[in-house]
């Protein structure tokens, strides 16, 4: 098993994004997938750096790809999906919408807010050119473990949510601005100030979920931390990590030690990210948001 | 005419459906293959070839819901609800998952494909994708859109559309939220069900009465007043703002539902073929009543008479009514 850092799901600024991959290239892992994948209106503030960090990411030796969008609606969302394909990189998709621009036969990768839930999907998304399938968060063991067997069949790696907040759901309102009183098309970029998400608490103030825009996370950090031999029996190819602020390089290094087989990955999470939770529910066919695995 | 496509959780209620005038009504078998997976809901194959039966007596159309995604290693359950509906005489399934999709294109090619909400095609690219792929025939539009973009949509794309009109409202894209599954270990994408009432608690505590699903409070009401459903997405929960101040509310949405009623005009005007009524674990006399005050309402609009107002307001159990992401101002 390796690790692939997934797309940063935050509105980060263009020094935040120029530092993050620096960085990551320098960190165990084998591949980077970049680009913006909640709101499109944020794009404009980052995106020149996406060449100068691919090109950084290439020369370490990293496999990058660019992410479509979650949820492609407007006619500039569309342009910006078909012009993806033109960067000469493997397209994540994120929204199966995104499928229709990329050439019948040509490489793509699928993300882990696209459903594949069945061996038929899988087959169906490995015939049009599919090579990597990140699952999604919400699958327990037994699913992983049947669509990494027919992923090996099928010529296609199969990645799992290995770190990071969960996405559990997308939507044509954003909620981080309605927070703030205002409707998506006025949101004067208030998901900036969150780098981390907003906190959305019970009525009893447990901690409990994230807003991030149009997008929804859970706020305990999802971790593979106690489930790394389940996942490396059932044949899963590689973890994905999804950004955070902090330090995500030692983040990174913490799961590549883990896998080498070096004890104590979720104490160490622990104290490189002090204050968060972590949970692992999904994978145990739990609640998402319990933790199961704890050993 | 544009078609109005009815819920029919029951058989009882599928009759009573097509006795109020729907053109067309939507069911699912009693099992995990189908996204209102309720106890005491839903058809078995036989019931489903009796209504089928009933409905094409009186013009009507069945669509069999077969919406949920199949799960790893258990396909065989999906396919064979797909096999059942066509030999029930099913005018169409209506399906989200792209294995079973692609199944459905090769083994049962004489059967109509409708593409599912769950699907959440919500741009022409996927609809073409979908129409292209499989040949579905129609696609019942994901709720995050208005109705200037349901028109710009059926521009580029030959097949039919349907939209909601009226009933529970998901907030999210739909098909692609986990918000339940987070609390509950159950979702709709792979259990048919959302915020389900096996993991509801209600109980009053200091004169107040609360709500929680999964253990996690997201109602609180004084003592007398209604107790919203603690779905998820319509919860009351806290935002601190990381400065010392915090917001308590309906973070997401308030609990309201759909009523589109008074957008029928745009919605033909758009190009929309079909008009869907949400409602599948609603009694036979709540859908009779709804589908009889729509089939007016669709009347009207071909009249071109103006919508009659308030129709329906007494159905909406006292909770607010909204046309959602249809007005851009939702947004």
């Amino acid at each position: 098993m390796d690790l692939t850092i997934g797309p940063n799901a935050f509105f980060w600024t263009a020094e935040a994004v120029r530092a993050f991959y620096r960085a990551v290239a320098a960190s165990p892992v084998s591949r980077v997938v970049v680009g913006e994948w909640v709101c499109s209106k944020r794009l404009p503030f980052w995106q020149d750096e996406i060449p100068g960090a691919v090109e950084a990411l290439q020369l370490a030796g990293k496999q990058v790809a660019i992410t479509s969008l979650a949820l492609i609606t407007l006619p500039r969302e569309r342009r910006q999906t078909a012009e993806l394909v033109e960067m000469g990189l493997p397209v994540e998709i994120n929204d199966l919408s995104a499928l229709r621009h990329i050439p019948e036969g040509a490489e793509f990768w699928v993300g882990p807010v696209v459903n594949v839930y069945n061996e038929g999907t899988l087959d169906w998304l490995a015939r049009r050119g599919a090579t990597r399938i990140c699952l999604p968060p919400e699958l327990p063991l037994d699913s992983v473990a049947r669509l990494a067997e027919a992923g090996q069949a099928a010529g296609v790696a199969i990645e799992v949510w290995g770190h990071g907040r969960a996405p559990l759901a997308i939507s044509g309102r954003c909620y981080h601005a309605r927070l703030h009183d205002r409707a998506k098309d006025s949101c004067q970029f208030v998901c900036g100030e969150d780098p981390d998400g907003r906190d959305v608490d019970t009525l009893d103030g447990q901690p409990f979920l994230t807003v991030n825009g149009v997008q929804t996370m859970g706020r305990a950090i999802t971790t593979v931390a106690d489930q790394l031999d389940d996942l490396r029996a059932a044949g899963v190819a590689s973890l994905r990590l999804s950004p955070h602020i902090g330090d995500f390089a030692a983040v990174a290094a913490a799961y590549d030690a883990a896998l080498a087989g070096l004890p104590r990955l979720a104490q160490q999470l622990q104290t490189l990210m002090p204050g968060a939770s972590f949970c692992d529910g999904f994978l145990a066919g739990q609640p998402g948001v319990a933790r199961a695995a704890v050993r | 005419m544009m078609e109005l496509v009815c819920p029919a959780g029951t058989p009882a209620a599928l009759r009573g459906a097509v006795e109020a005038g729907a053109h067309a009504v939507y069911c699912g078998f009693a099992d995990e293959t189908n996204a209102r997976n309720f106890p005491g809901l839903n058809f078995s194959p036989e019931e489903l070839a009796e209504g089928v039966a009933f409905a094409h007596r009186h013009g009507a159309k069945v669509l069999v819901a077969i919406n949920t995604f199949p799960r790893a290693g258990a396909q065989a359950l999906w396919h064979r609800a797909l096999a059942n509906a066509e030999a029930a005489g099913a005018d169409a399934v209506i399906l989200a998952d792209l294995g079973l999709l692609a199944h459905a294109a090769e083994r049962h090619p004489k059967l109509r494909l409708h593409l599912s909400v769950q699907a959440a095609a919500a741009n022409p690219d996927a609809i073409n994708l979908y129409a292209q792929a499989f040949g579905v025939q129609r696609v019942v539009l994901p709720r995050v859109l208005t109705v200037d973009e349901i028109r710009a949509i059926n521009r580029e794309i030959d097949v039919e559309t349907e939209v909601f009109v009226f009933g529970g409202l998901c907030v999210m894209a739909e098909g692609r939220c986990s918000l339940s599954s987070w609390a509950t270990g159950l979702s709709p994408n792979m259990n048919g069900v959302c915020s389900p009432a096996s993991h509801v608690a209600y109980a009053e505590n200091s004169g107040a009465q609360e709500a929680r699903l999964g253990g996690y409070l997201i109602h609180r009401t004084p003592k007398g007043a209604p107790v919203p459903y603690p779905t998820l997405c319509k919860g009351c929960f806290t935002s601190p703002d990381g400065k010392g101040a915090s917001q308590t509310g309906h973070i997401f949405e308030d609990p309201v539902s759909l009523d589109a009623t008074r957008l029928i005009p745009a919605l033909q005007k758009a190009g929309v073929r079909a008009l869907k009524i949400e409602g599948r674990q609603r009694s036979r006399a709540y859908v009779g009543q709804v589908v009889r005050a729509f089939r007016a309402a669709v009347e009207a609009a071909y009249a071109g008479a103006p919508m009659p107002e308030g129709l329906l307001a007494k159905l909406t159990e006292g909770q607010a009514a909204t046309t959602g992401a249809y007005a851009k101002t939702w947004r």
